[in-house]
């Protein structure tokens, strides 16, 4: 295992983690950007774009590149999130050269007028594909509760409004200002001859103009409330919550992490053997997401909505029970074995090492390896856990819940 | 360039246990994990007619508690092992999965030998496991895309394989703990078991292993399946949604069929990859859907295809046309261009599937069950390698997509298109 980087003079980094033994390697395109670079009539358009960036570009049409993607026998795709855009292929080494060929040039799309027009209604699918979904589009209003007017709480698709309103020039200004080589970087995991992805990539991408960018990252002040919104049509019952938690820049993302197996994993966590073990309800779970400036605990549960008041007092029993008791040593030395193998696991596939190796440079401009976060697991204690469950607790936050029930009686008591 | 990959050459290794248990193996030194597959004979298939959803029942119940552990000490030492586990019930087996650190691979087949073999089976916990497998039944009605293709699959296979594995209401609320005890004392055999083993052990010991942790188990009679039932249920599900759900199915060949490579890559060309056919007349030409797909279902002895698409209620009617409009064209036969793209990414499938050991565990001990052997990488990459763009047309020509089943749930019905011939 072998890590490399190297700078392009517009200021285009290249990072791969560089591994004889694997069979096949993961390249992808990190783009800084996503819904908390917009603005609100620009609401959608990371994601949008991230579709038009297969449209086509001066040398491709959209089904020259469909087409040379399946060609090279890749496995590919694209997601926009918050605070990223990634473009990525899984391909046998020896078709290094023309995956970077392909992304790269995509990389600079056409955007043409037509294909703006015909893949807005796609989007349009998409969004309502989604909204008929748990949790019915409520993942996005429990963000703008919980931040208000902090640019995380804005939503990744837009709305069917927002991205109807958008025009094919809007999203060419967007993309010149947050597509330049300082604003992207280029990641490879597995199989990679480096040397040469150095020379590819250079010949493809050195004339990118340089552009300045910038991104906002306000601290985030965020809210604690309840709210009901009522969906007759729904058979369970959804209440969503979102509490604060360690940002991606903190140490302490690691102790979220494992407070978070230890309160709400899917198996074997206290959430699961309160709720999920015994059948009453469908779901509990609680995970921890980084963002720059801002974490977050992200709790789910459904269940039948008579039994919504009675779960959501055991939810609230359990944090307060964690809150002030915390957690066991045992508890602790199970969830980091849990954890550790995941890394493991995880570790196995380059495609994978790629979103680990992409993901730290994204929002660390860090290397790690699979065993620097191990070792980091391994060295998470109890004191860790409770020192980061007292700056950041697990009582409070936003709840919001949807489902059939057209009250929720305790908002009021 | 670097020289172009081959899969490599990984030998299976295939026990047969006195008791009738199947064992097979793939070892490797290229990966730090080991993962297994076992295969129970406790499909959906063998739910007694009045009984819907007795198999999930009994793989949630298993769960509770085994050998000398009860229910939380069960999922706590399979955690600290760091197993990775799932479970599900499929049309003939119960198949439970199993990932971790190499080291640990026969602690965890030890705690399952257990779970298959002693379960506790509470009475006390009964209404749990009742209501676990209910909130499953609930949280699918919330899930329109899950809820069709489950209404699509009843419709296009014959009872009782096209049922879905959650059951129903009654057989769930119906269901004792002699009914769950004796189920499991019918369906939770050697005979018929299959265990898939891939990833870092010695072969050897795992034998070992294996032979002590179910050599003694005793094989009983399989049960007879019981196909009395039919199932009647209209094309159309009301449903208070954006989009409309479009299903539509037509029979297939099973894997052990020597048609079915043809058959799969058939349905490769029309769903494989952004260039398929499907994904560029219905998505990319008129924008007329995020998702649309085609896969090809396969069961012992049967085999379907099964297509879904979702779109706004105003654009159903052309995106159900052009779907189908593209499967009857199916029967004209494939390009060659268009076989050779799926064999690229099939072939580089192949090979990133060697990284997995659970991709390779599930393959194996599926293969053993299809094909009574397994199949290498190696033999498969040949295979593919083989295939012409001619025989996959010819294979079309003798079976054309028809036979067609329809279901469609949304905010309202659509006009079935008029087949004729």
């Amino acid at each position: 295992m072998n890590f490399r980087t190297h700078t392009l003079d517009n200021g285009l980094e290249i990072v791969a983690e560089c591994n004889e033994g694997a069979h096949s390697q993961g390249l992808g395109f990190f783009v800084k950007t996503g819904s908390r670079d917009e603005s609100d009539e620009l609401a959608g358009v990371s994601h949008f774009l991230e579709h038009m960036v297969f449209k086509g570009t001066p040398r491709r049409s959209a089904d020259d590149v469909n087409r040379e993607f399946d060609e090279l026998g890749a496995h590919y795709n694209a997601f926009t999130s918050e605070e990223s855009t990634v473009y990525y292929a899984a391909v046998l080494p020896e078709y290094q050269e023309p995956t970077v060929d392909l992304l790269a040039d995509i990389m600079r799309p056409s955007l043409r007028e037509d294909d703006f027009e015909m893949e807005k209604k796609v989007i349009v699918e998409e969004i309502q594909m989604y909204a008929d979904q748990p949790p019915f589009g409520m993942d996005d209003k429990i963000k703008e509760l919980h931040y208000g007017q902090h640019p995380l709480a804005r939503s990744v698709l837009g709305t069917v409004e927002t991205v109807e309103n958008l025009s094919a020039d809007q999203m060419r200004t967007y993309f010149e200002a947050r597509y330049s080589p300082s604003n992207l970087f280029v990641a490879a995991a597995g199989k990679v001859d480096f040397d040469a992805l150095v020379k590819q990539v250079e010949q493809r991408c050195a004339d990118w103009p340089m552009q300045s960018t910038q991104r906002k990252i306000p601290a985030a002040s965020s809210g604690s409330s309840f709210h009901c919104v009522h969906r007759e049509t729904s058979a369970q019952q959804y209440v969503l919550q979102l509490l604060d938690a360690p940002a991606s820049e903190s140490e302490d993302r690691y102790a979220a992490k494992l407070l978070a197996t230890m309160f709400g994993d899917d198996s074997g966590s206290r959430l699961y053997w309160e709720m999920v073990d015994p059948g009453l309800a469908e779901s509990a779970s609680m995970g921890h997401y980084e963002y720059l400036g801002a974490g977050m605990y992200f709790l789910w549960m459904s269940c039948e909505p008579t039994d919504a008041l009675d779960n959501f007092q055991r939810l609230v029993e359990q944090e307060t029970l964690a809150q002030t008791e915390g957690f066991t040593a045992e508890e602790l030395r199970q969830a980091q074995s849990k954890v550790k193998a995941r890394i493991v696991l995880g570790s196995e596939r380059p495609r994978n090492r790629l979103f680990n190796v992409g993901g730290n440079w994204m929002q660390r401009g860090k290397y790690r390896t699979v065993a620097d976060d191990i070792a980091a697991v391994e060295n998470t204690t109890l004191d860790d856990i409770h020192r980061v469950l007292a700056a950041c607790p697990l009582t409070g936050g936003t709840t919001v819940t949807i489902g059939p029930l057209a009250d929720w009686p305790s908002v009021n008591s | 360039m670097s020289p172009v990959s081959q899969v490599q050459r990984r030998e299976a290794h295939i026990h047969q246990l006195d008791n009738g248990m199947v064992l097979v193996g793939e070892p490797t030194d290229a990966v730090e994990s080991a993962a297994f597959t076992l295969l129970v004979p406790s499909g959906y298939s063998t739910d007694p007619a009045n009984r819907l959803g007795l198999s999930s029942l009994l793989c949630d119940m298993v769960l509770r508690g085994a050998g000398k552990r009860d229910s939380r000490a069960l999922i706590n030492d399979l955690e600290i092992l760091g197993v990775e586990r799932g479970e599900s019930v499929g049309a003939s087996q119960t198949s439970f999965s199993s990932a971790t650190i190499a080291s640990n691979l026969f602690d965890a087949l030890s705690i399952y030998a257990d779970i298959v073999r002693r379960p506790a089976l509470p009475a006390n916990q009964l209404d749990y496991g009742k209501l676990v497998c209910l909130q499953e039944l609930r949280g699918s009605e919330d899930e329109p895309s899950q809820k069709l293709m489950i209404k699509l699959r009843e419709r296009a296979y014959p009872s009782p394989w096209g049922r879905s594995s959650n059951g129903d209401e009654a057989g769930i609320q119906d269901s004792t703990t002699e009914n769950v005890a004796e189920h499991f004392a019918n369906c939770y055999r050697p005979n018929g078991t299959i265990l898939g083993v891939a990833g870092k052990f010695e072969w050897p010991a795992l034998v070992e292993q294996v032979e002590s942790y179910f050599g003694s188990w005793q094989s009983t009679a399989p049960v007879e399946v019981d196909d009395s039932t039919t199932v009647n249920s209209q094309v159309h599900a009301q449903h208070e949604s954006n989009q409309c759900h479009i299903g539509i199915a037509f029979p297939s060949v099973p894997y052990r069929d020597p048609d079915y490579l043809r058959a799969w890559a058939a349905v490769g060309v029309l769903s494989g990859g952004m260039s398929s056919r499907l994904f560029t007349e219905v998505r990319e030409k008129r924008g007329l859907c995020y998702t649309v797909s085609a896969t090809l279902q396969t069961q012992l002895e049967r085999a379907r295809v099964l297509c879904y698409a979702g779109t706004t209620a105003e654009r159903a009617q052309e995106t159900l046309d052009v779907t189908f409009d593209e499967l009857v064209k199916l029967g004209g036969g494939v390009r060659a261009d268009e076989l050779n793209r799926l064999k690229a990414r099939i072939k580089s499938g192949l090979i990133m599937q060697q990284e997995s050991s659970s991709a390779r565990s599930g393959s194996i001990a599926r293969d053993w069950y299809h094909l009574g052997r397994v199949r290498t990488l190696e033999e498969i990459g040949a295979l593919i390698d083989e295939l012409t763009s001619d025989e996959v047309s010819s294979y079309l020509e003798s079976h054309p997509p028809q036979d067609f089943t329809f279901a469609t749930l949304g905010p309202a019905p659509l006009k079935l298109p008029q087949i004729t011939g």
